[in-house]
Order: C-alpha cells, then structure tokens, then sequence
C-alpha cells in the first residue's frame, strides 16, 4: 500500500454480508427466468407458431398430445398457439400501459412538484378524481369511442396509471426539491431544466423504476381482465382473458384450456413483482447507503 | 460602495404571523458582516430572502436590493440572473447541501459551466482547481466521490467551493461551522477568512455563535424574534455591548467559554 492510499480521503466501500446479497439476487434472478419464459413465448410468436391462429383443422377440444401440445379448444384451434400469441399480447399490453403511464405521469408529476399554491392543489384534486374514476369504465368510454382492440384497452390501461405514477412522482420530486441541494443549485443559476434531469429524477428513479415495474404486473392483470369482458384484443388474436373467458364453459370436461393461459398469467405476474422486489433492494438509495 | 442594502425588510408567513420585522442594514463590498442571534429569531429567513428563496407561505415586503437589483417581487428569472453572480450561499449541513447521487465533481462543474462556459477536459480542471482552492488533498480523487464517501468536513470545503465557483460579490455563510468538530470548524473559518479575504468578496455571515462571528466578521448585527437589536463593530458588541439582550447574549457566551476553558485546564 502506498502512502497515499493510506491518507486517502475517500473511504473504501464496506462489503455487505454475502448471504444478504446472495437472497437479493436470488429473488432477482428468479423473477427474471418467470417473466423471461413468458418474454421467450411472445419473442418466438412473432417469428413462428405451431398452427396459424385461425387454423380450425384440429378436433375440437382434444386433449393434450397428438400434434397438439396442450390440445385445441371447442373451436379445434391449436391451445399452444393461442397460449403463445397471449403472451406476446400480455407483454405488448404490460410495455404499451408503462410506457404511457411513465411518459404523462413523470411530466404531470414534475410540473405538480413545481408548481404553488392553487395550481398545485388543482393537479393534485385532478390525479385523485382520476385515480377515484374505475379504469373498466373509463376502458369502456374508450372502447365506445373507438373499438375494442389491444390499443384502446392499453390506452385505457396506461392513463389511469398515469395518475398513479404522477401521484408518486410528485411526492417524490417535492421531497427531493425541499433538500438545501436544490437551493444551492438554484442559487448557483442552474436552470429549470437541468434541476430536474440533473438532480430530480436521478433522485427518484430508484423508486419509480420499482413502481413502474408493480404497474406492469398490473397493467397485465387489467389488460386479462379487460379482455375477459370482451374489451380488449379482438379474434383471432388469443389474449389469455379471453381465453379463460371462452374456456369457462369447458372447464371440467377439458381443463387446460382455461389452466395454461391461467398459470402463464400468474408467473409473469409474480416474476414481474419478484423483479420490482429485487431492483429495490439493488436501487434504492436507503438501503445501497446501508451497505456503502 | 453599498452591495446589499435591505430597508424595513418584513417576512410574513400567509396566517398573518410575522417571522422577520422592519429589518434594515447594509452591506459594503468587501465587508464582512454578521448576523447573531438565537434559533428562531429570523437570521436565516433574511439571507433567504436576501437571494429570493423564502419558502412557500411566506412572503416578503419592504426592500432588498443586492448590487442595483430589486430582489423583492422580482420575476424568478430576474432572480436566477442574480444568483450566483452576485450572491452564493454555503449551508450548514453540509450532507444535505450535497446531490446524493451525483460526484461531487459534477455538482461543482455546474455553476462553472453555468458562469465560465467551459467544456470537458478545461472544465474538469477548472474543478480540480476550485477544489485545491478550498485545501482538499488529492481534488481528482474527491471530485470522483459520491458525497457519503468524503468526510463532513471535506463536504464542507465542497459546499465553499460550490459556492466560490461562481465567484460572488456576496457569500453568504449560513451557520457554515456549526454542524462541524470543533476542531474542524477553526480550520474551516480560517479559510473561509483567508478565502473570502484574497478575493475582497463581501460577506453575510449568519450563526448563534458570537466567538465565530467575531472571528470572520468586522461588524456585527444582533437579531431577537425578528428584529435587529444592536448594530455595530465586532468588538464593541463583545466589549461593551449596550442591549440588554446582547448583554445576556455576551454574558452566556463567556460562561460557557469559562466552563470549557476549565474544562481544558484540568
């Protein structure tokens, strides 16, 4: 060692107990290989499926095997297929609703955290009566004004959790503004717009990325439910509500209809959630300072 | 040369009560002046309201003017003009002053950019440079930490830095020392002292602490429930201070220094 390193000013970084850090990846690791199955299904979708979507040539309700790995449904389509094409759906429906959620939510949320006064309290009136309105009506407003297809129930999906998001992010940036950081910042002429990408959202991206990541295992769950009632993506294009919805009345006579879109459904949601678990742990500043 | 002069300054919160009242002095460029007063009693409002900071809920009547410009009622981008090149501030604790989750080189870079208009390896100097100003050892290595790796006085001397790096007219220190050892907090008044002294840079200086006041500073302002009390040269208020609430101010100072001093000498 150098004398130098010796009067380092900086101090070395402490290194946190293995087992802590071994249970955090571990929860990360295996959200990653559910939600990544599903991933994988929609990712090979796109490029190859067993049977065309509307191919009708297989017995009606057969069972697992003989060409068909999971069977057909009443209509003799392929269930694999239709599994396959639900996942893409699923994963198209969990992106789309984030990415809209993200974009006017983190924009209402910084301009709520600035602004004073009444124009904050009206922002702020505004979210909680959004947030208050049920997104199946506000999904069937959308549907009635355009069709029902993935994008309008995606649309419906995504502004609702927009006012959640903005909610969040507005919570966050005000406490982030409040610290004497930002003052000196203002003090020292920086601008508006850099505050916010240079000091705001660095500071508050540990914990949006965490609740972007809930809001997608969400937005999957609406997006099932959605489709259930026949607002969401139209036939041929198998989204797993619909097929629940359509396997309901089969269900005793031919189970797995209605239990692979069902199981699928639950593992992504809960490798979504395990992964927004493990990120917090990795991300948030709290507990990285602990270890630090 | 009047740098800052403030004229029946009164703070006011939106329920009526009033935290700053008909407050008045001056500050000269070059000078070194004061505050003192005990928590509560309105010091650190004024230097916020000195840069037009005050926060929601209180607002501010009468006049601040700080090198020609109107501060009260000015639009926020008069003020963001104002700011930095006319007046910085170094807080009291410095953890908070500090971005986290940004080097502490970067949150330096940004008033230097801002004022200079340097780009890349000039800047990166340029921060290593204002980091050697403040004594820093090894200012490459500090200006690639994170705030919660140096220690709470390096992170002083960073904040001091911050704010020298856009060059002021007014400094203003806001209790700079007292979240710091005591050891520490005599080596950073002696280089605010020297600093401050070096560039003829006027300053407010605000803290309970009459012995650090009477350190850095030449005058003094005495402040109680939002009002000046006494106003004069340093050693007059120390010496013979005419207020009764500077006497018992003064008074309280010296027992507790008889008390440390007895402390030491055992």
């Amino acid at each position: 060692m150098t004398q130098a390193d010796v009067l380092s000013p900086v101090r070395p970084k402490k290194t946190s107990p293995g087992t802590r850090r071994n249970r955090r990846s571990a929860t990360l690791v295996v959200g990653c290989v559910l939600a990544g199955l599903v991933a994988l299904l929609a990712l090979v979708s796109l490029f190859w499926l067993p049977y065309p979507t509307d191919d009708t040539s297989g017995g009606r309700l057969a069972g697992p095997g003989g060409g068909h790995l999971l069977g057909t449904d009443k209509l003799g389509r392929d269930l694999f297929t239709q599994v396959m094409t639900g996942s893409r759906i699923a994963v198209e429906a969990g992106l789309g609703s984030v990415l809209i959620a993200a974009t006017i939510g983190v924009t209402l949320g910084v301009l709520a955290a600035f602004a004073q006064g009444w124009l904050d309290d009206t922002v702020s009136a505004f979210l909680d009566i959004l947030i208050a309105f049920p997104t199946l009506l506000l999904a069937m407003l959308i549907v009635a004004a355009r069709s029902a297809t993935l994008g309008s129930a995606v649309l419906a999906i995504g502004l609702a959790q927009s006012a959640v998001v903005a909610r969040l992010v507005r919570i966050l940036a005000k406490r982030v503004l409040a610290h004497d950081y930002i003052t000196a910042a203002r003090t020292s002429g920086t601008s508006w717009s850099r505050t916010v990408a240079g000091h705001v959202l660095p500071n508050i991206w540990p914990t949006l990325v965490v609740n972007l990541a809930l809001q997608f295992g969400l937005a999957v769950l609406a997006e099932a439910g959605l489709s259930y009632l026949g607002l969401g993506a139209p036939p041929p294009n198998a989204s797993w509500g619909r097929m629940l919805q359509e396997a309901q009345a089969t269900f005793t006579t031919a189970p797995v209809g209605a239990l692979a879109p069902g199981i699928l459904l639950v593992l992504l949601v809960i490798g979504v959630n395990l992964i927004a678990d493990g990120l917090r742990d990795t991300l948030d500043p709290a507990t990285r300072r602990r270890r630090a | 040369m009047t740098l800052l002069d403030v004229r029946g300054l009164t703070v006011r919160t939106t329920d009526g009560r009033t935290l700053v009242d008909d407050l008045s002095f001056s500050v000269a460029s070059g000078e070194r002046l004061g505050l003192i007063g005990e928590s509560g009693s309105g010091k650190s409002l004024t230097t916020l309201a000195v840069l037009g900071l005050l926060p929601d809920g209180m607002s501010a009547t009468g006049s601040i003017e700080l090198a020609g410009t109107q501060i009260v009622g000015a639009p926020e981008k008069r003020l963001t003009a104002v700011r930095g090149r006319d007046a910085a501030v170094v807080f009291q604790e410095p953890l908070t002053a500090l971005d986290p989750l940004m080097r502490v080189g970067r949150q330096i870079a940004e008033p230097l950019r801002v004022r200079t208009g340097l780009k890349g390896d000039d800047l990166e100097r340029a921060v290593a440079h204002a980091l050697e100003q403040v004594r820093l050892p090894e200012p490459e290595r500090i200006a690639r930490a994170f705030p919660h790796e140096i220690s709470g006085g390096q992170r002083q001397r960073v904040a001091l830095a911050m704010a020298l790096a856009c060059d002021p007219k007014l400094l203003i220190a806001d209790e700079p020392t007292t979240a710091l050892d005591v050891s520490v907090q005599a080596e950073m008044l002696e280089l605010i002292d020297t600093l401050v002294r070096e560039r003829e840079m006027a300053v407010l200086f605000v803290s309970h602490d009459l012995a650090v006041v009477a350190k850095v500073t030449d005058r003094a302002l005495v402040m109680k429930d939002g009002r000046a009390v006494e106003e004069g040269a340093v050693h007059t208020i120390v010496g013979a201070p005419r207020e009764e609430y500077t006497r018992t101010l003064v008074a309280s100072a010296r027992r507790l220094e008889s008390a440390l001093d007895l402390r030491s000498a055992r």
